[in-house]
């Protein structure tokens, strides 16, 4: 059911982990549902410099997952608020049609990561200003 | 790599002493059993056979086997023939939440067309009080059905009071049997059912071949509408291979089914004490005692069935789960669910069923394999790590 592409990602998932000291942090799903996927980015220079995530869920899920941080990693921040959930999916050579909605979500916890660091950013300049 | 095979809940193999009995009604005698040729005069006799064989299993009466093309379609004409032929007498009917498919959504069939259905409640491991049966009778009760073994869990109902109840009620009274016939003794008047569902894949018989014991004096409408091949009851051209099958499965099965049960039991509390040793958060779901010997239902905390699965198989080990992703829908398995298992906890879990030729060699493979791919996935896990950093 699942392509070469994804089961590869599966069995030897890139970029597993966290980073304690990250510069932004995004989470989607929910344990109900029965995928939760969390990843940590550190930004330097506009850039991705470095990703990891955490994931609980299906093949489907670990993949996208391992993929979106393969994707994005030394992009700039624009380059990777333009991936979507689907440019994740067709690079691992397409999901079965009941994956793509429930477990295809990497990109978007990749954009909340992204914005979690804008508004960190944000506060620290804001911070920045009054010292 | 070795092959491990844990899914005989989902189907078996056929043997090949059934294949061996099958093949003659796919070659030379491949005659209708209607005719009255030689050809089908050999065909009937074969038929008849059969149907003396699985009435056997189960203690019935040969022309009390109605035969199906499997579990599914006996599930049905039980539940919606009885409803249909009794409707004069009332439109209630009382089930389960942790019945197969099959029967739900039969059920729930009924329950569009004007029929009122209790769906009862099970404790959390699984099991169906008889006092909650007893309180949702009123004098509209048609029917009660309750599957004998839960397909998931493996728990085994208290049939034998439910049938006492029903029996003292005059409802009519259906078990879906197909994970219990074959695996642990099943006489239908010990049980005290009216009707009763039995599939032969689930016993070493070919697969699109299955019965609905039907009680002598049970009024139940046909769904299917042709010949007067059952009696009337199922018409169609007999699947005479897959029933000629059957009928050497269930022969085996009862010649076999003390020791094999003795055996499965075993192995099957060798991996279950084996899980729970050498796995930290994992749970038995189900009933430990009240469990036919070849199931067994863990969740693992932290990780999903799937993702287990999938691994499982890349080490060559069949396995199933109660997650979502396998159910084909959102939500994990209904049975889990109404076990009171929350959400989280049912998509992590796996269903292992053990067969014929399992060995000791097998669990003591999957005992080595199991930790590892469960400490890889937690590793993954966030929700493993929220845990532990609390």
């Amino acid at each position: 059911m699942y392509s070469e592409k994804v089961m590869e990602h599966f069995t030897s998932p890139r970029n597993v982990g966290e980073i304690p000291d990250a510069d932004g942090i995004g989470e989607i799903g929910n344990p109900i549902c029965g995928d939760i996927m969390r990843l940590y980015i550190k930004v330097n220079n506009g850039k991705i410099e470095d990703i990891k995530f955490k994931t609980f869920g299906c093949g489907a899920a670990i993949a996208t997952s391992s993929m979106v941080t393969e994707m994005v990693k030394g992009k700039t921040l624009e380059e990777a608020m333009k991936i979507s959930n689907k440019a994740v999916a067709e690079a691992l050579g397409g999901l079965p049609p009941n994956k793509m909605h429930c477990s295809n979500l990497a990109a978007d916890a990749l954009h909340r990561a992204i914005e979690d660091y804008k508004k960190r950013r944000n506060g620290q300049g804001n911070a920045g200003t009054a010292s | 790599m070795r092959k491990v095979y844990l899914d005989h809940s989902a189907t078996t193999p056929v043997r090949p002493e059934v294949l061996e009995a099958m093949l003659p009604y796919l070659k030379e005698n491949f005659g209708n059993p209607s005719s009255i040729h030689s050809f089908g005069r050999e065909a009937k006799k074969a038929l008849e056979e059969a149907r003396e064989r699985v009435a056997g299993l189960i203690g019935a009466r040969p022309e009390e086997i109605t035969f199906t093309s499997g579990g599914t379609e006996a599930d049905n004409l039980a539940i919606i023939g009885t409803a249909y032929a009794n409707a004069d007498k009332g439109r209630h009917i009382i089930t389960s939440s942790i019945e197969h498919h099959a029967a739900l959504d039969s059920a729930q069939f009924l329950l569009r067309h004007g029929f009122k259905v209790t769906f009862l409640p099970v404790t959390p491991e699984g099991l169906v009080r008889v006092e909650d049966v007893a309180a949702a009778i009123t004098d509209e009760t048609i029917l009660i059905s309750i599957m004998h073994v839960n397909n998931e869990v493996g728990t085994i109902q208290p049939i034998k009071e439910i049938g006492r109840l029903a029996r003292e009620k005059g409802i009519i009274f259906h078990t879906d049997a197909v994970q219990s016939v074959g695996k642990i003794p099943v006489n239908v008047d010990d049980l005290g059912v009216d009707l009763l569902t039995a599939s032969s894949h689930k016993i070493y018989g070919p697969k699109g071949v299955g019965c609905l014991y039907i009680r002598k004096g049970t009024r139940i409408q046909p769904q299917l509408h042709g010949g007067g091949q059952e009696r009337k009851r199922r018409p169609g051209t007999e699947n005479l291979p897959g029933i000629v099958g059957f009928g050497k499965a269930a022969e085996l099965a009862g010649k076999e089914l003390e020791e094999e049960a003795a055996r499965l039991a075993r192995l099957r509390d060798k991996l279950i004490d084996g899980v729970l040793e050498r796995i930290p958060e994992v749970q038995l779901n189900g009933h430990r005692t009240l469990r036919v010997p070849h199931n067994a239902n863990f969740s693992f905390r932290y990780v999903e069935g799937e993702s287990i699965l999938l691994s499982l198989d890349m080490h060559g080990i069949a396995a199933s789960s109660g997650s979502a992703c396998t159910s084909g829908s959102l939500d994990p398995s209904h049975v889990l669910l109404a076990m009171g298992i929350p959400h989280e906890v049912a998509h992590g879990s796996v269903r292992m069923t053990l067969g014929k030729d399992n060995t000791e060699e097998d669990i003591d493979y999957v005992l080595e394999v199991l930790p590892g791919i469960i400490e890889r996935l937690r590793a993954m896990s966030p929700l493993y790590q929220r845990r532990a950093s609390n």
